[in-house]
């Protein structure tokens, strides 16, 4: 899939031929090769989970944390370049507040993901800007129903009921499509999460990682907060036992 | 002078929203318009009594611009809480310039009947009924002793006529017709009472023809022959 776009792909404001921006292709190749980032909606919730690649075991557990709360109702997990990641989530914040400060009620989760999408979009419309090197998983649950949006570095929003960026995504899709979201609740989905992550991580070509997880869903209150300590556990040595079960096959 | 207010009141039933107003606007003694529609409609399910003044009309005006694009955006109708906050920040960022107190009712999909009332200083209070205007003076123990909650459409109609009857009866600044509209997940349904069809009260007199009907019969006379 990946040709050289020697000559057109020097400016994000240049077309090649065969009508393709090659700078947003490789803005999105930054998101390819980053630890995976997996999103699910469940039937009372969405979970986010991160594969966060480690990169010094001097490195606190818990820090550079790559899932953000971007308003009560809903959390964002980024993949790709991790400054570029902290810009969007903070634009995000600053769209949910000032949308609340207008119009009194919390933001939409399709309003917040589509002018979240309108930001990525617009710096790739100009020479002096550069395209966002970052996807985004966008969960949250409103006044209608829990969702979960992903936006791509060319600023393309859509809606999912499950999705993965990242190195491991091909895997982890195929791992999704064949969990029944409709019927599973956001405690199972935090398991399977946990365990598809396990399962795309390479332990070859990549260091340790640690499992970043959140959700919003009923039992969380509809706020979007880290998954509890218990729930993380269980989560994390269901995946290990499956991933065992997995080897001994 | 500027046109003083008549009287409107708001009440919240349960499944929806009843509005009335009566139709005097007057400037001093004069009566300018006998006729007026107090209630404006800001979308198809939010609705705005106001006082035919300049302030209220134009907080209506700017409010209607700012909620139909907000719909655009949305897909879907506007919320009554999200009207009373656009009408509250209009009223609370320009008091200094502004003087009316404004009453937003309406119906939408997830909160139902809502009546928000945004007095002088633009503090937005969320009630189950909301009165305004110089009639309302003379309903306050009215209604602290008539509201309960969980009342029919009928029931709520009845009362709101009733309590405007009664302003019009005091309130020199109120009168004409007694308008009305009802909000609920149905739609808006407005209607009429003309002076001979609302209560009278304890020696009012009843309303008849004007002398000026029994006066001419095709056309009006010549006054100079």
């Amino acid at each position: 899939m990946s040709s050289i776009g020697t000559g057109y792909d020097l400016s994000v404001t240049t077309f090649s031929p065969d009508g393709r921006v090659f700078q947003i292709e490789y803005a999105a190749k930054a998101v390819d090769n980053s630890g995976t980032v997996v999103g699910i909606k469940c039937k009372d919730g969405v979970v986010l989970g991160v594969e966060k690649l480690i990169g010094s075991k001097m490195m606190l557990p818990g820090s550079n944390r790559r899932i953000h709360s971007v308003h009560r109702h809903s959390g964002m997990a980024v993949a790709g370049l991790a400054a570029d990641g902290r810009q969007i989530v903070a634009r995000a914040k600053s769209e949910a507040t000032s949308y609340e400060s207008t119009y009194g009620e919390p933001i939409p989760v399709k309003e917040l993901a589509s002018r979240v999408a309108s930001y990525v979009h617009l710096c790739t419309l100009y020479w002096w800007l550069r395209p966002f090197g970052c996807g985004v998983i966008l969960g949250g649950y409103d006044r209608d129903e829990p969702q979960l949006y992903m936006i791509e570095p060319s600023g393309i929003s859509y809606r999912y009921f499950g999705t993965a960026i990242g190195k491991g995504r091909q895997a982890a899709k195929t791992e999704i499509e064949k969990l029944k979201l409709s019927e599973m609740s956001c405690r199972q989905g935090v398991i399977e999460v946990a365990k598809i992550i396990y399962g795309v991580h390479d332990e070859a070509k990549d260091k340790s990682f640690e499992l970043e997880m959140s959700w919003v869903c009923d039992e969380s209150n509809r706020q979007h907060q880290k998954v509890p300590e218990d729930l993380l556990e269980e989560a994390k040595s269901a995946a290990k036992a499956a991933l065992e079960e997995m080897d001994a096959d | 002078m500027d046109p003083s207010a008549g009287d409107m009141n708001n009440y919240n039933y349960n499944g929806g929203v009843v509005l009335a107003a009566d139709s005097r606007t007057s400037t001093g003694m004069y009566v300018a318009n006998r006729a007026s529609d107090k209630i404006t409609q800001l979308t198809d399910n939010i609705l705005f009594p106001h006082l035919q003044a300049a302030d209220s009309q134009l907080i209506s005006d700017y409010v209607r611009y700012f909620l139909h694009q907000h719909t655009i955006q949305l897909g879907q109708p506007a919320t009554v809480k999200v009207a009373a906050n656009l009408v509250r920040l209009l009223a609370y960022n320009n008091k200094n310039m502004l003087q009316t107190g404004l009453i937003v009712g309406g119906w939408d999909k997830y909160e139902g009947g809502k009546i928000y009332g945004i007095p002088l200083g633009g503090t937005v209070l969320e009630q189950p009924f909301a009165i305004g205007g110089s009639g309302s003076s003379y309903l306050y123990g009215f209604f602290d002793q008539a509201w309960k909650g969980g009342m029919s459409q009928e029931e709520a109609e009845k009362l709101v006529v009733k309590a405007v009857s009664l302003a019009i009866a005091r309130d020199g600044a109120s009168g004409g017709v007694i308008r009305t509209v009802t909000i609920n997940s149905e739609g808006v349904t407005r209607k009429f009472y003309p002076g001979d069809e609302h209560p009278l009260w304890h020696e009012e007199l009843e309303a008849h023809d004007s002398l000026l009907d029994k006066l001419s019969t095709t056309s009006p006379e010549p006054m100079v022959s």
